[in-house]
């Protein structure tokens, strides 16, 4: 038996818990009513005259080949970089953990680069990589390799996702070190006892153990690289050459704010609230309950 | 308890903003632009107006960049917050005209004060492009600029060009620029900001060929765009030839090109007037010619049409409001004041007093190339293809001129293909945005 807390008051309950609703309602609920409301209208930029077209802007939006491409290219870019950050962790995190001395030392510096804003970050590869002053750009076209992420639309993407994924290696690293040091150790010796080489053993042990932390981390990087990687964009490429690096996000801006096309950007932004959804509700229902095993 | 108070506090502070204000100036707000330099001048000014009289108080605040300080003006009148005057960027002015009823046009806004106002004082090529077809003009002309050439001299003497005669039609910029790749005085021969505005609009301008249809977009209505005539079709084509092996190198779509000058990778460039600044910082020698034009039409050079930005009034405000705007826009016009914008910022002076007293102070002699732009905006009387570009939903044509443009760059399409395609999503585009 429980005992039962009872709050005799049948107010203050809702008081306590009140400056928090408030905040939801008047930072989460009302710019979100608002996007909804505004992606049924039709209207010019100043709010002047406006018409009720209910779902005309989603339909519009749907049946946009432009649309379709930037989903396409959001896919692509957000694939990869969380693809090119788990791999590129994973490996750091299991050869750190190797490492003897100083661990503690390689540990934090590789931890860095989370603290860099995306826009940063942006500016750094865009440095780094631009064609004509970058001193990664020269060391590429002395190799050989035609380097123009200005013209060239799979330059730029590689050029976007290297920057994404930089930044977000640290992040992943910190985690798959932590998921490391959860597996016990008497599994890996007894596998070694068995005969179970280094990479063998990385296989059929460590990396199942890893299991919940890689899934986890699916899902954060997925979520990161379709609505955190704005700053990047817009630092790195501004969606260009052609159409060849606009994200969803980035579509949202530039319909909205620089087309100020101001329906069609509400109802795509509405769209990526769905979305937002779907992916919270992933990683509630699978991520937070398969989370607890080893 | 905490909304209660809160309440109470705004309503305090509102009471209070506006009894101060009603004992003491009325305050006249402008939202701007400017950053660097140009910030510094836009303080010296509300400074020196607010000591000239004692009625109003100008006080500007820097808004961001132009679209950020258009949207900021957008959001403030949907909030019913809108500055008194706004500074909008010339692909802005399209959305600015559209929106009747939330502006106030500025002839009416210095009329009605009794201010004197006579348009003739103000240079004809960018006042044409801030007025309606019937003449009215709509906003303030405060910063303007022109494209114009610009070359390292260093660059023409290694490859054995004549450093003192820029290239002045479209084909001796093609030679010269290959004659520079050739001679490796340079890894480029040729290089240009803004392919939109410099190659598409001005190119129009300048060769009078027609971008749209009713007198491109001014006279509103269905606009069409025609920028796939074959004038423009050769254009692009030689530039997409020369893209192929280097000799002309895109920058990107606004003025990031500019650096590949700068870096004297490229030994032309065709640049805004208002970016010299930074030219003559680098301590290259440089030298600047007129925009170059096409030897095919016939009847060029025309003249060019200005970019930079204007001042725009709101509607809605109280008459006190609207005699302080005239008061500061009739300030902007004295023929110091224009001098000191033109020569402390180089953007363009926008009345001719200020223009012909410059050039009487010899400015021109110690600075040259200032006076180009403004011969070539100034040296015919503007033609309906000329007068500049206006559409609705200029950005959005841009960017898909752009998109086109990199990819016929990137040797995906040729030139005919590329404008073919940028007419017909443009189209469609103005036809979506008119519906509204």
């Amino acid at each position: 038996m429980t005992p039962r807390v009872v709050f005799p008051n049948r107010v203050l309950p809702y008081l306590l818990v009140a400056p928090q609703l408030a905040i939801t309602l008047v930072f989460f609920y009302w710019p979100a009513a608002q996007a909804l409301y505004q992606s049924m209208l039709k209207e010019d930029p100043f709010g002047l005259k406006s018409k009720f077209v209910w779902f005309d802007n989603f339909k519009k939006v749907l049946a946009d080949p432009n649309y379709l491409h930037s989903i396409k290219v959001t896919v692509v870019f957000s694939v990869a970089t969380a693809a090119v950050a788990m791999i590129a962790a994973l490996l750091l995190a299991v050869m750190a953990e190797k490492v003897v001395r100083s661990k503690g030392l390689y540990r934090t510096l590789l931890i860095w680069p989370y603290a860099v804003a995306p826009a940063i970050a942006g500016m750094l590869f865009l440095f780094l990589f631009n064609p004509s002053i970058g001193s990664l750009a020269i060391l590429l076209r002395k190799m050989g390799i035609a380097w123009d992420p200005v013209l060239n639309g799979t330059d730029a993407m590689i050029l976007l996702v290297a920057a994404a994924s930089w930044k977000q290696i640290s992040y992943n690293f910190l985690f798959f070190v932590a998921g490391l040091q959860a597996i016990p150790k008497t599994l890996i010796e007894a596998a070694a006892i068995d005969g179970a080489k280094e990479v063998k053993r990385f296989w059929t042990i460590v990396f199942p153990l890893l299991a919940p932390t890689t899934f986890f981390l699916l899902v954060i990087n997925t979520t990161y690289a379709f609505f955190d990687t704005f700053g990047i964009v817009h630092a790195v490429t501004g969606g260009g050459p052609g159409k060849a690096t606009e994200t969803l996000v980035y579509k949202v801006y530039n319909d909205g704010f620089v087309n100020l096309i101001l329906g069609s950007s509400a109802a795509q932004s509405v769209i990526l609230m769905i979305i937002v959804i779907a992916l919270t509700a992933i990683q509630f229902r699978y991520v937070e309950r398969k989370v607890h095993y080893g | 308890m905490s909304f209660r108070g809160l309440a109470a506090g705004v309503a305090a502070t509102v009471v209070l903003c506006t009894t101060t204000s009603a004992f003491a100036v009325t305050q006249i707000s402008w939202w701007h632009a400017m950053t660097g330099a140009n910030a510094e001048v836009v303080d010296k000014i509300a400074k020196d107006f607010n000591a000239s009289q004692k009625d109003y108080e100008l006080v500007p605040v820097f808004k961001g960049t132009y679209p950020e300080a258009l949207n900021a003006g957008i959001a403030a009148f949907r909030a019913k917050q809108a500055p008194d005057i706004l500074q909008v960027f010339d692909v802005g002015t399209g959305v600015m005209m559209a929106a009747e009823g939330a502006v106030k046009p500025v002839a009416d806004v210095l009329t009605e004060s009794g201010a004197q106002f006579d348009k003739g004082q103000y240079l004809p090529g960018i006042v044409a492009y801030y007025s309606k077809p019937d003449g009215t003009m709509l906003s303030f002309p405060y910063n303007s600029s022109s494209p114009i050439l610009y070359y390292n001299k260093d660059i023409f003497q290694k490859a054995g060009l004549d450093v003192n005669t820029p290239p002045k039609t479209w084909n001796e910029v093609w030679e010269a620029a290959k004659k520079i790749k050739s001679s490796g005085a340079a890894a480029c021969g040729y290089t240009s900001t803004w392919l939109t505005w410099i190659h598409t609009e001005n190119f129009a301008a300048w060769n009078n060929v027609s971008w749209a249809t009713q007198q491109n977009g001014l006279a509103g209505g269905d606009v069409e765009l025609k920028i796939n005539a074959p004038l423009y079709v050769n254009h692009f084509q030689a530039l997409a030839d020369l893209a192929k092996d280097g000799t002309f190198k895109y920058g990107g779509r606004t003025s990031e090109a500019k650096q590949l000058f700068l870096a004297g990778e490229c030994g032309i460039l065709t640049e805004s007037s208002g970016g010299l600044g930074d030219i003559v910082k680098s301590g290259m020698n440089y030298g600047i010619g007129q925009l170059p034009y096409d030897s095919d039409a016939p009847g060029a050079p025309q003249n060019t049409t200005p970019g930079g930005a204007s001042l725009w009034v709101f509607g809605g405000k109280s008459e006190e409001q609207y005699k302080g705007v005239a008061a500061f826009f009739t300030y902007l016009s004295k023929t110091e004041v224009q001098e000191y914008l033109h020569q402390k910022s180089g953007y363009l002076p926008v009345t001719l007093a200020a223009y012909e007293a410059t050039k009487k102070s010899g400015f021109y002699e110690k600075n040259p190339g200032r006076e180009t732009p403004i011969l070539q905006m100034m040296g015919k009387a503007p033609t309906d293809n000329s007068k500049g570009v206006r559409l609705p939903n200029l950005p959005q044509v841009r960017d898909i001129q752009n998109e086109e443009y990199e990819k016929m760059l990137a040797g995906q399409q040729t030139a005919q293909q590329a404008l073919d395609n940028a007419v017909s999503r443009g189209n469609a585009a103005i036809k979506e945005a008119l519906g509204n």
